[in-house]
């Protein structure tokens, strides 16, 4: 019963403040050549279908209410994946004016994946760790309901 | 009619449909050069859509999603029972309306246009099943589906016009290119995910499953046109979906207005043509 949150992963991907190196990375990754439908990944450009969110880039003054719109249209159990290190402190833009840093200041981010620019390998990599961490939340989320339902 | 076959399609259609899209999706990804997900992966989908947050956008969405499968499948059980193919047309039909009519209850300009162009698929695809169906009424005289699987006419020679043009409009029903138009499969998108848009979680599921009805039962309709021999008919159904397949793989989506007038011109050369050519034939004899 558990194990399907794991299998059917589906993603949605949004890019930041960036030099959109990370996000030419993201597509990459999601073209034929690396496959992965084998995990059952599915790129879904609705956030109503997805259960991934993968952000490239940083936040700044005028994409933090566009990536929170997507992020609350997403059905729980979501997670957020951070890739690059523009994604995880703003990276070379951490200094300009209008940046704020990384996808942390406004999302709860539960992969970073490291790089500048990240390799479509890990960016695989941390796609398939956030399939675990959906994973728990389900669990917890399945937790709650039975709480709920006792009292 | 014989109810025992409309309820085991009730039974067995959605695993043979789930079935049927997950090597469709292997077929697919070998065709890209790629392995493709396990054979299961549409089951493992569904089951994780039923898993998820129920997040409704309109409550009567879900309402509307329900008759939608619950009809597919009727319709589904019509036809393998034996029933009037009329019926079953307009039956599919209806199912169809539901859709779009859920798509039409949540206020989003996606899943607007998605329903405006799953009604454009209904009117694109609806003449050509039509005269199909009138084809084989010409033939063995009865609209009853268990009389036109017993015939031992072979049907496809008789209706070599009416068995294409069925192949020409199969993918606007399978949700495949070059008419994935008002939602498609697989990663592709269109105007976001069209009529399916507003969908999600279990509702989206529920779309999916009857789509694994709508699948057996689209693979039924041209086991029709071979029924004189059985197993002819099932390498039929095979070779007829990995055509689509090589279609779907090697077309890019059409615009509406192409989509609607191709569909309705090879139903009118091709469907038409056939028919009034069989009906000079047996006038002749
Ligand atoms: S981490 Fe490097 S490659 Fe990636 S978006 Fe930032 S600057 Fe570009």
């Amino acid at each position: 019963m558990m194990a399907h949150m794991k299998k059917s992963p589906w993603v949605i991907h949004y890019d930041g403040s960036s030099c959109n190196g990370c996000d030419i990375e993201v597509l990459a990754s999601l073209a034929p050549h690396y496959d992965i439908e084998r995990f059952g990944i599915i790129h879904t450009g609705n956030p109503k279908h997805a259960d991934i969110l993968l952000i490239t880039g940083s936040i700044n003054e005028q994409n933090i209410e566009v990536v929170k719109n997507i992020y609350s249209q997403m059905p729980k159990p979501r997670a957020v994946v951070a890739i690059g290190i523009c994604a995880l402190s703003g990276g070379v833009f951490r200094e300009c004016y209008n940046v704020q840093g990384g996808v942390d200041k406004v999302l709860p981010v539960d992969v970073h994946v490291p790089g500048c620019a990240a390799r479509p390998e890990s960016i695989i990599d941390g796609i398939v760790k956030a399939t675990a961490i959906l994973e728990e939340k389900k669990k917890k989320m399945s937790e709650e309901k039975a709480k709920k339902e006792v009292e | 009619m014989n109810l025992l076959y409309g309820l085991a399609y009730i039974l067995a259609a959605p695993a043979l449909g789930g079935l049927t899209v997950g090597l469709d999706r292997i077929i697919t990804a070998r065709m890209q050069g790629r392995v493709g997900p396990p054979l299961l992966q549409p089951f493992y989908d569904v089951a994780k859509l039923f898993e998820k947050e129920k997040a409704v956008v309109a409550r009567s969405q879900n309402l509307f999603v329900l008759a939608y499968v619950v009809f597919m499948a009727f319709t589904g059980m019509l036809f393998f029972s034996g029933g009037d193919f009329l019926l079953v047309i307009f039956a599919l039909t209806l199912s169809h309306i539901f859709l779009v009519l859920g798509a039409y209850s949540a206020n989003s300009p996606y899943s607007f246009i998605g329903a405006e162009r799953e009604l454009i698929q209904i009117m694109a695809f609806e003449p050509m099943i039509l005269l199909a169906a009138s084809g084989m009424y010409l033939v063995t005289k009865s609209f009853y589906i268990s009389d036109i699987v017993r015939t031992q006419v072979p049907l496809v020679l008789l209706l070599p016009g009416l068995f294409l043009g069925l192949l020409y409009v199969l993918p606007i029903k399978l949700r495949k290119s070059p008419f994935d138009l008002s939602t498609s499969h697989h990663a592709h998108q269109e105007i976001v995910k069209g009529i399916t848009t507003e969908f999600s979680g279990s509702t989206l599921g529920r779309v999916e499953i009857a789509h694994w009805y709508e699948t057996v039962l689209l693979l039924g309709f041209v086991y029709l046109f071979f029924s004189f021999n059985p197993l002819l008919a099932l390498i039929a159904v095979a070779l007829t979906y990995v055509l689509e397949l090589f279609i779907d793989n090697n077309y890019t989506r059409f615009k509406w207005a192409l989509a609607l007038k191709s569909a309705w011109l090879v139903a009118l050369v091709l469907g038409m043509g056939n028919i009034a050519l069989l009906w000079y034939y047996m006038k002749g004899l």
